[in-house]
């Protein structure tokens, strides 16, 4: 009976916190500014998406194949949620455990926005989905407010590597 | 004497109507130019062209039927979005505030219901009526005056001031700077703007961005 009982308990842990094991880390704008600037050749590809958002979804799986394709690459992907720092336990952590997503993932808890954006790009107008790539080591950086698609991706990290 | 007068207005009319099929013309030219890209849109001074949406109480709104207000508080928005609903009630409450000195709200849904069954016309209709909208909520089915306004996202604000009954754009926007917590802003940047506008200064922060649902056009 004690032995069920723990199956059990470690069953609902488990299915709390998810098997995967995925960490979302909530994080302020500087941790964002540090990755769109820091030095090494390493090209970063910056997604804001939220887990609601349609077409964000669509492309996610794009990423993820970039994220294991582009391994020895120095290519990384970083998936940035704008998803509201509430919901970060109920709705974004079972989210990416559900989907397995593999690439790193933070939620942005900074609501004024109007204080960052322009940072990120000053041609983002604000809507998600929105993808920089940036690699500062060659100075190179490419802005979408738009959907990619995994050839679209391929084909722009060509001029990174 | 008065014939003369007639003729005069007719060909005020007649010039009116002539600018107004060119102004079409060339905005039609430029949005089939420019169906990918993300358009430009008013810049801020410039003035709004006319429209005539469906409003969910089955009427017609126009721009010109305000011609009679100070200005308008023009709110690009929709149901599904959850940007969008945090602002709602903000956005009801400037109507509240706004309407009665002349300045009220008109919200326009510019998505395409099969994008999101949460945006159809239907379900406008069901939100305003159970929230109580004091304001119109307009579709733009065809998305031509979010394109003419180049409103990307939801909620996207222009604030419009009524120039002896040309409408200008005086600011573009975000509401304030808090989507997540209403209690936490401490920039208002719409309440600041019409309130500018009211005591006849200028606009001083004009244009701003946020964080939103990219309105989803149906030619992408």
């Amino acid at each position: 009976m004690k032995k069920i009982s723990w199956v059990l308990a470690l069953g609902f842990f488990i299915g709390q916190n998810g098997v995967w094991g995925q960490q979302v880390t909530m994080v302020k704008w500087p941790d964002v500014q540090k990755i769109l600037t820091q030095k090494s050749d390493t090209t970063y590809i910056v997604n804001f998406w939220a887990t609601w958002c349609k077409p964000c979804i669509a492309e996610l799986p794009s990423f993820e194949q970039i994220q294991q394709n582009y391994k020895g690459q120095n290519v990384r992907v970083l998936l940035i949620s704008m998803d509201f720092a509430k919901e970060l336990k109920t709705r974004v952590i079972p989210f990416i455990n559900q989907r397995k997503i593999r690439s790193r993932v933070w939620l942005l808890n900074e609501p004024d926005a109007n204080s960052w954006i322009d940072k990120v790009s000053s041609e983002w107008s604000g809507a998600i989905p929105a993808t920089l790539i940036v690699n500062n080591y060659k100075n190179k950086k490419v802005f979408f407010e738009q959907k990619l698609e995994y050839s679209r991706l391929v084909k722009e990290l060509t001029d990174f590597l | 004497m008065s014939n003369i007068s007639t003729t005069m207005k007719n060909k005020f009319w007649l010039s009116l109507v002539a600018v107004l099929a060119l102004g079409t013309a060339t905005t039609l030219f430029f949005q089939q130019k420019k169906a990918q890209a993300s358009p430009a849109g008013y810049p801020i001074g410039a003035t709004v062209a006319d429209f005539k949406l469906q409003n969910v109480n089955g009427t017609t709104v126009s721009l010109s039927n305000y011609k009679d207000k100070k200005g308008v508080i023009v709110v690009f928005t929709c149901n599904h979005c959850p940007f969008a609903k945090a602002y709602e009630e903000r956005i009801m409450g400037l109507d509240k505030k706004y309407a009665s000195q002349n300045f009220p709200v008109v919200a326009i849904n510019s998505n395409d219901g099969a994008d999101y069954e949460e945006d159809s016309f239907d379900n406008m209709k069901k939100r305003a009526s159970e929230k109580g909208y004091s304001f119109p909520y307009l579709q733009d089915a065809t998305q031509a005056v979010a394109k003419a306004f180049g409103a990307t996202r939801t909620p996207h604000v222009f604030i419009l001031r009524n120039d002896g009954g040309k409408f200008t754009v005086q600011y573009i926007g975000t509401i304030d700077d808090n989507y997540q917590d209403p209690g936490s802003v401490t920039k208002r940047y719409v309440e600041d703007a019409v309130n500018n506008i009211l005591t006849g200064k200028p606009v001083v922060v004009t244009q701003t961005k946020a964080v939103g649902c990219a309105i989803g056009w149906k030619d992408a």
